[in-house]
This record gives structure tokens, C-alpha cells and sequence, in this order.
């Protein structure tokens, strides 16, 4: 034989290893990936965002079993899920919780990298699989809010969509190609669900894939943002500081799960509507064009950038340069690994100046997305000092502010802030 | 073994000054434009299957309302091309009250065309009386509410309930309101004296 690879396995293990890379996949994903021993709670939203990802697969394709994608049909479809399937209102309560609590542990899960530096060289590129990932996620979360065809679906789709037709030039005809009709009607919710149950749950499985076999390509980071690669055993190469994932995270992880899962399930079972931030209450009237509800908000995780939207000024009579800055505020993200000039990456070591700019980032952050679940003039309007601009536009302006000045300023803070001197191995209590 | 064949295979055809790099180089540039022509080609059903189908535009097509039964002061709203179309029939105070407010507004003189030609004037009509607009807030497209109540400050209108865009009873958008531009004034001629066509101002025989 030529072959020149080495099986140590026998029997059928052995038979499967010589046709197919079993027993090497495993040890290097799992029993034979080092990963940091420092890991602290921040590091069960990656391993969690892949169990919400796995539950909404199987939750969906329950759900599809039952749903019609017609706009006549679809409403009545999801009620009958709700009322008349076996089991229909646990599965399609999993799957709207599983939608908000995706956001949960991915915003989690993306904060920790902003904390750690995990963005930072070499795992830049793990960073812009992850915003492609939430740029799918997003996608995902709108086409699919669009199929129970309730108000809301109906009129955050008219909303987002005619975001589009605000492009110069090509914008009415571009929104009028994405609805394929002259408003949103049974086309685009038959079209908003191809791309729900399969064009964009195949990009995303895609892009975790490439996420995770980036990570292992040059090992996760920890929250001392040390390199353990750089001190290894001398005989066996293994990190000093890595421990192998399986047995030792996927246990950890398992903790994680378990704790992740009452919670989750706490909300199916007793409040699955979240007070309406997860479903919202118009949405249990069935879609009317020719009625828009007295107020439409976007779902929790879409108010901060759709705040954004509502806090820039249109220019002349374009709204183009409100959806121009919501765009950016989604896509600054990726832009981080360049951004941070810093020589440290944790916040650990970090000085007051970073740590100042991230708080202010979080606030202003929370605050948009309050801002965004209410209606403009929630606060009343300011005096004639102000020219009676409504309160909470103004101050979803001046976070709006913070918000692109964290990303734009950050070149400049990084390099200024007073770091602390960052230790050799990881630190372990 | 197999490897001693490839080699000859090779020997044999694949000697370098055999080559002709120029015809390679662009025999592989008349693949990719090929290629590329075809893939461009093929994008076309898939790409034009997402616009509007022939059943849709034939949705759009006019539609005739009437308008008999309105009263004085009422709004009544039909339906064309699945947007709401308001026929206002506005009472003498109301339209008395439309010139009051010009200063409010960032489009008195009706400069964005968004009314046809023949409805640009004051009341944005064929007939003052009746107001005939797209119900669909210049924003985002929401449909605004109706405010008809005539107090100190408010010669009547409409207030969008997303985001507080107002409207004065042409239509006209105030100061102010995250709304660009005026509510759209649709196409539209009358068949008789209480039936309207909406979506076609071509006069029947024209």
C-alpha cells in the first residue's frame, strides 16, 4: 500500500479510520484540543449559543411539519400548532424563546470577546466569522418573525423592508423585488420562508463550522488574553496551561446547559411572551394592510440599532443616512480587530480610560434598545429652548454618539490608556 | 507501480517547452468569461423569479370606487394595490383651514412631486372637496390615524402611529415629522360625478 498515514486504531474503528479522519477529528476537536484552564462563566455562551442553534434546527423543523407558508393559511396554521397539535405550544414556545435567548447568549458570547480581546490577532478572522454569524442571525430572526403573519410580522417587515426602498436611485424598485409585490403580501411570506427554514440556516451552519475549526486552528483565548501556545511542554508539545476540552469543558459546559435550560424552560413553560419583549401583542392579531397598529417596535435584540435608525435626521427628504448609520452601527463590529490598538488584549490589564469608554458603550447601548421598544415622544418634548424636540429622541441621539464614538475613537484610547503589565502564563485561583 | 505510468503519462505530454503558455493563458480567460456569461445567464430566471408575477401586477391593476355614500366631514378607505387609498370629502371649514397653516409645513408649495401634475393646488385635488391620497406614512410606510378634531392648534390631519409623523388634511406633511415628504397623491379621474378610477388618469377614448 502507499499509504503513508498511520492507523493505530483496529477493528472497525480501525476500518473507519483508514477511509475517513474519525479518530483524528475527535482528538483534535475534543480530547486532544488544549484549550485554556482559566476559563471562567463568560465561556459557556459559545458552547450555549450552538445548543440554542441545535434547538431551534430541530424546534423549526417540528414547526414546518405544521406551518403553511400561505398568507391566507399561515396564522391559523400557527394557532393550530398552539391549540390542536400534541405538544405544538411547548414547540413553538421553544422556538420564539429559543429566538430571544440566541440574542441572549450571542450578545454574551460577543461581549466577552470585547472584554478578553479575544478579536485580536491571531483570531481575527474567528471574529468576522462570528459577525457574519450575527448578520445571519439577524436575518434569520426577521424573515422568521414575518411567518406567524400577526400585525407585527406584517408591519416590522413593511418597516424594514421599505428601509430598502430609501437607497438612492435603485430603492423602490430593489424593496418592491424583495416583497415581489407592491406591498408586502403572500409572495414575500412565502419567499421571507425559504430563507428562513433553508437558505439562511445553511449559510449559518456553514459559517459556525469555519468559526470553530478557526478557533482550533490557533486555540481560544482566555481572560488573562495570554497566549498559552507560548509555553509548552517540551516533551509531549502539549500548552503548560491547556487542559484537553473533552472530558474537562464538556463537562464545565454541561453545568452551563443545565443552568441555561432552567431558565429557558422557565420562560416556555411561565412567560413565554416575556411581557411582550418576546412576543409582542399585536402579533396575536392576524396581519391587516390596511391597519397599522398604534405602535410598532422591532423585537428586544433589533432596538438598539432600529434607534439609531429613528435618532439620525433624514437629509433633505432621504431617510438614507439613518439606514446608512444603522447599517454601520451592526457592521462596526467586525471592524474591532483594527480598531484596538492597545498592547493588551483582557481587560484585566486594561487601564480606566477602556474601561470608561466600554461602560459608556454598554450604557448607551441599553439605553438604545429601551428607546427603541418605545415610541418617540415617550418622554414628553423638551421647552422651546430646545425647539421642542422630543426628550428621548435627543437622548438616543447623544447614545447614538457614544455608541460610533467608542468604534471611531477607539484607535486613539487604546493607544493612550495606561495598561498594566500582562503575566507570562495565566493566572489560576 | 501506478506511480511509474503516471510518469511516462507525463513524460509524454506535459513536456515544458511544450507548453504554449499564451494559448493556456487564454484558453483559461475564455473559460472564466465563459463561465462567467453563463452563471450571469442563469441568474436572470432566479433573480427575476423574486419580482412582482404577472398574477401581482394584474392585482395592481385600477380600481374603480364610489364614492356616493360619503358624507361631509368622512373618510371611507378602498384598497389598490393592497395600500389603503382615502377619500377625505372635506367640509368648507376644513378646507378654509388648509391655507392657514403654510408655515407648518415643509412642502406647501408641493414642490417633491408626490401628486400627480393636475392635483397640484392647494387642496391637492381634482375636486377640493374630496381628497384622494394613499394612506401610507412617507416614513416607513405605517398608516397614519385620523385626528379630524379642529382645536386651537390643530387645523385636522393625521398623526402616524409609529413614529408621530403629522399631516394636515391634503396630505401635506408638518415641521418636524421624521415623514420626508407630502402622503402620495395616486393617479386618479373621475367616471362620473360619484365614481372615481384609481391607479389610471388616462381618460377613457384619450
Amino acid at each position: 500500500m502507499a499509504d503513508t498515514r498511520k492507523i493505530e486504531t483496529t477493528g472497525l474503528l480501525g476500518w473507519i479510520d483508514s477511509r475517513f479522519p474519525l479518530t483524528s477529528t475527535i482528538k483534535g476537536h475534543l480530547t486532544e484540543y488544549y484549550a485554556p484552564k482559566n476559563f471562567n462563566f463568560w465561556y459557556f455562551f459559545g458552547s450555549l449559543a450552538l445548543l440554542v442553534l441545535v434547538l431551534q434546527i430541530v424546534t423549526g423543523i417540528f414547526l414546518t411539519m405544521n406551518y403553511k407558508p400561505d398568507a391566507e393559511l399561515a396564522f391559523a396554521s400557527v394557532e393550530y400548532i398552539m391549540r390542536d397539535v400534541f405538544g405544538g405550544n411547548i414547540i413553538r414556545y421553544m422556538h420564539s424563546t429559543g429566538a430571544s435567548m440566541f440574542f441572549v447568549v450571542v450578545y454574551l458570547h460577543m461581549f466577552r470577546g470585547l472584554i478578553y480581546g479575544s478579536y485580536r490577532t491571531p483570531r481575527e478572522l474567528i471574529w468576522l466569522f462570528g459577525v457574519g454569524i450575527f448578520l445571519v442571525l439577524m436575518g434569520e430572526a426577521f424573515f422568521g418573525y414575518l411567518l406567524p403573519w400577526g400585525q407585527m410580522s406584517y408591519w416590522g417587515a413593511q418597516v424594514i423592508v421599505n428601509l430598502f426602498s430609501t437607497v438612492p436611485f435603485i430603492g423602490p424598485d430593489l424593496s418592491e423585488w424583495l416583497r415581489g409585490d407592491y406591498l408586502v403580501s403572500d409572495a414575500t411570506l412565502n419567499r421571507f420562508f425559504a430563507f428562513h427554514v433553508i437558505a439562511l440556516p445553511l449559510v449559518l451552519l456553514g459559517l459556525v463550522a469555519v468559526h470553530i475549526v478557526a478557533l482550533h486552528e490557533v486555540g481560544s483565548n482566555n481572560p488573562d488574553g495570554v497566549e498559552i501556545k507560548k509555553h509548552k511542554d517540551k516533551e509531549t508539545g502539549i500548552p503548560l496551561d491547556g487542559i484537553p476540552f473533552h472530558p474537562y469543558y464538556s463537562v464545565k459546559d454541561m453545568v452551563g446547559v443545565v443552568a441555561f435550560l432552567m431558565v429557558f424552560f422557565a420562560i416556555v413553560f411561565f412567560m413565554p411572551e416575556m411581557g411582550g419583549y418576546f412576543l409582542e401583542a399585536n402579533n396575536f392579531i392576524p396581519a391587516d394592510p390596511l391597519k397599522t397598529p398604534p405602535h410598532i417596535a422591532p423585537v428586544w435584540y433589533f432596538t438598539p440599532y432600529y434607534s439609531i435608525l429613528r435618532a439620525v435626521p433624514p437629509i433633505g427628504i432621504s431617510q438614507f443616512p439613518g439606514v446608512v448609520a444603522m447599517g454601520l452601527s451592526v457592521v462596526a463590529f467586525a471592524f474591532l480587530p483594527w480598531l484596538d490598538k492597545s498592547p493588551v488584549k483582557s481587560i484585566r490589564y486594561r487601564g480606566k480610560l477602556y474601561k470608561r469608554w466600554l461602560t459608556a458603550f454598554v450604557i448607551s447601548f441599553v439605553i438604545l434598545g429601551y428607546l427603541g421598544t418605545v415610541p418617540g415622544d415617550v418622554w414628553g418634548q423638551f421647552g422651546p429652548w430646545m425647539g421642542r424636540a422630543d426628550r428621548a429622541t435627543v437622548l438616543a441621539r447623544i447614545c447614538a454618539v457614544v455608541y460610533f464614538a467608542f468604534f471611531a475613537l477607539m484607535p486613539w484610547y487604546t493607544k493612550k490608556d495606561q495598561t498594566k503589565p500582562v503575566p507570562e502564563r495565566v493566572t489560576y485561583k | 507501480m501506478s506511480e511509474n505510468k503516471i510518469d511516462n503519462n507525463c513524460l509524454s505530454f506535459c513536456q515544458p517547452s511544450e507548453v504554449d503558455l499564451q494559448k493556456r493563458d487564454f484558453l483559461v480567460k475564455a473559460t472564466a468569461a465563459t463561465g462567467a456569461v453563463g452563471v450571469a445567464a442563469v441568474a436572470v430566471p432566479f433573480v427575476g423569479s423574486m419580482l412582482p408575477s404577472e398574477r401581482a401586477k394584474a392585482a395592481g391593476a385600477p380600481v374603480e370606487i364610489d364614492i356616493s355614500k360619503l358624507k361631509p366631514g368622512e373618510k371611507m378607505t378602498a384598497e389598490w394595490r393592497g395600500q389603503p387609498v382615502w377619500i377625505v370629502r372635506r367640509t368648507p371649514e376644513m378646507l378654509a383651514k388648509l391655507s392657514k397653516h403654510d408655515d407648518q409645513l415643509s412642502d406647501p408649495k408641493l414642490e417633491v412631486p408626490q401628486q400627480p401634475e393636475y392635483c397640484k393646488n392647494p387642496a391637492r385635488a381634482i375636486k377640493p372637496e374630496f381628497a384622494i391620497m394613499l394612506g401610507t406614512c412617507t416614513h416607513l410606510g405605517c398608516s397614519p390615524n385620523d385626528n379630524f378634531a379642529i382645536t386651537a392648534d390643530w387645523d385636522g390631519g393625521f398623526v402616524c402611529p409609529c413614529h408621530g409623523s403629522k399631516f394636515d388634511l391634503a396630505g401635506r406633511v408638518m415641521k418636524g415629522s421624521p415623514a420626508p415628504t407630502n402622503l402620495v397623491v395616486p393617479p386618479h379621474q373621475y367616471l362620473t360625478e360619484t365614481t372615481i378610477l384609481v391607479g389610471d388618469d388616462k381618460k377613457a377614448g384619450a
